[in-house]
């Protein structure tokens, strides 16, 4: 087994009445991206301002890189960087100005904070927008500004607090591809996110949180399949044989395929069932145009296995 | 010598901001100027009799009543940086705990000076004339600035227990419009009703209005500068911990 990252055991976090968090543990080996996936209140934030000292858990305990967040803060906060929702720049200073304070209060010295920052900014394609308040940035800039001042130190663990949130598909591929070079570079990365597409496309693992417990962990395949069923999704080369192309499908998959306009499309319990429909078809001459074998998309899995609070038990 | 650095890095950012800001920088500067104006031409005369013998008055009472306002500032920093996620930027990082605090106080300490500044030159324009010496006067605006960091932490403490910087702010003028009203800041007080009085007399304020009057003006100086500086303890000693005990909740140790 790789080494952990990040560890927690039992983590519980309460406000009053309400518990955010119940009962969670987390194990992310060094080198991965983990995503926490979840609605709104699912406790993702809570998770990520105790794992990054900023709020201490009620009970259970956690550790970063073996150090313990509560007892070894400090240590903690040397090897982490943290961005997203509520770790953010301050508009009126310039974007240069920002990372220039977070060098300085690293204690990294005046020279080495300039260079550092100018490689930043050079990075995140900021360089023109570096000397203008942050109040003037898009979305997309700000997002980077503030993943670009959560790596001033070059932590080896990175929390990323719904970096994406908001921001328009092209900003988001923009930030996206900055993740992607900050884990090639061996980063660890927890990143909670809304979005099923970007654990998807970002995550090793997923852990599913839904009312400060985790509901499902596992790989994004490993959930997918979780779902069970897999479609079958068939078009014909002459949509006029539609009709006896759906026949022979049900001979194989025991039940009469969906037409969905000139598309047929059928849940198969086994992948083995596709070859057996690519066989019968071709045996009685229908011609396929496209055949493809769907897993079930994460939003599947997503409503699957969450409640929202409305519809939650009493 | 890293979290003097840490303090010094984050007053230089209250510095950048003030220089980038410049409506925040005309509060500052032309905010006193403006309340001069218009207490020594509109009650000046009513008040004294005439407008340049009020200047003489209400001069130290105008840097007293600005310590008074600005130190509400720190209040609303600390709660805006608290709300905006630049609080937690700050304490995501290796550094001093009480940095964040040290720096919102470090940047208003730059603000006042500017506006003590601002404000003195701005009464010597109108003609206003000290009647001691440089010392007192430089004693008179040290006593000033360390009366507004004392109580600092009383807005420290609002500012991390409030929700938001609008809560900050009313109570803010709750507090303070008392305070500088009744009290010997714009007028004498001997045609003040026995109750107010009786309140003015336990007013902290008036304390230290008397110790700048005497310190700028003339007049007996030893008493009201050392009971202005017991109260500054006072609201150290008080203030300072509960601050810290807030703080700490909203924090981890280590």
């Amino acid at each position: 087994m790789r080494k952990l990252a990040i560890e927690a055991y039992g983590l519980v976090k309460r406000y009053g009445e309400v518990t955010a968090l119940d009962g969670v543990d987390l194990a992310v080996e060094a080198g991965t991206v983990i995503g926490v996936l979840g609605p709104n209140g699912a406790g993702k934030t809570t998770a990520v301002r105790i794992l990054a000292t900023l709020l201490r858990p009620d009970a259970g305990s956690a550790a970063v890189l073996g150090h313990d967040v509560i007892h070894a803060g400090h240590q903690v906060r040397q090897l982490i960087g943290l961005a997203g929702q509520h770790a953010s720049v301050d508009e009126d200073l310039t974007g240069r100005h920002n990372l220039t304070m977070v060098g300085r209060l690293l204690g990294l010295s005046r020279r080495d904070t300039a260079a550092r920052a100018a490689e930043l900014l050079a990075e995140f394609g900021l360089t023109v927008a570096a000397d203008r308040p942050v109040k003037t940035y898009s979305g997309g800039m700000r997002r980077r500004l503030d993943l670009a001042a959560s790596l001033v130190n070059r932590p080896r663990v990175v929390f990323l607090d719904e970096p994406t949130t908001g921001l328009d598909p092209v900003a988001r591929g923009a930030l996206w591809d900055r993740i992607r070079a900050l884990v090639a570079e061996g980063t660890t990365v927890l990143l909670t996110t809304q979005y099923l597409e970007e654990a998807d496309a970002l995550a090793d693992d997923i852990v599913l949180f839904d009312h400060g417990r985790v509901a499902a962990r596992g790989t994004p395949t490993q959930l997918k399949r979780r779902l069970g069923t897999q479609t079958l999704d068939l078009r014909l080369a002459d949509p006029a044989r539609l009709d006896d192309a759906a026949a022979l499908v049900a001979t194989v998959v025991g039940q009469l395929p969906a037409r969905l306009g000139e598309r047929l499309s059928a849940p198969v319990a086994d992948g083995a069932m596709m070859p057996a429909v690519v066989r019968r078809l071709d045996d009685a001459g229908v011609e396929i145009a496209e055949l493809a074998l769907h897993l079930p998309s994460l939003d599947d899995v997503f409503r699957a296995l969450t409640t929202t609070k409305e519809e939650a038990p009493a | 010598m890293n979290g003097v650095n840490q303090c010094l890095t984050l007053t230089w950012r209250g510095i950048v901001k003030l220089r980038r800001h410049p409506a925040a920088l005309a509060d500052v500067v032309f905010g006193p100027a403006i309340f001069l104006v218009l207490f020594v031409y509109v009650f000046g005369g009513a008040i004294s009799g005439s407008t340049r013998d009020y200047l003489q008055f209400v001069l130290p009472g105008m840097l007293g009543l600005m310590t008074l306002l600005a130190t509400m500032g720190v209040g609303v920093a600390l709660n805006q940086d608290i709300e905006k996620g630049v609080f937690d930027r700050i304490r995501s990082l290796p550094t001093l705990r009480i940095a964040p605090l040290v720096g919102a106080i470090g940047g208003d300490v730059v603000r006042q000076v500017v506006a003590i500044v601002a404000l003195l030159g701005f009464g010597l324009a109108l003609g206003f004339r000290f009647t001691t010496g440089p010392l007192p006067v430089l004693a008179a605006c040290a006593l000033a600035l360390g009366f507004a960091l004392a109580l600092s932490w009383v807005w420290v403490l609002l500012g991390l227990a409030l929700p938001n910087a609008q809560a900050v702010q009313g109570l803010g003028a709750v507090i303070i419009f008392p305070l500088s009203f009744a009290s010997n800041i714009f007028v004498p007080t001997d045609t003040m009703p026995g109750w107010l009085a009786a309140f003015v007399e336990v007013n902290p304020v008036r304390h230290l209005m008397d110790a700048l009057r005497g310190l700028m003006l003339g007049g007996p100086v030893a008493r009201p500068v050392l009971i202005t500086l017991l109260w500054m303890a006072g609201f150290v000693a008080v203030f300072a911990p509960l601050a810290l005990a807030a703080y700490r909740r909203r924090s981890l140790t280590s």
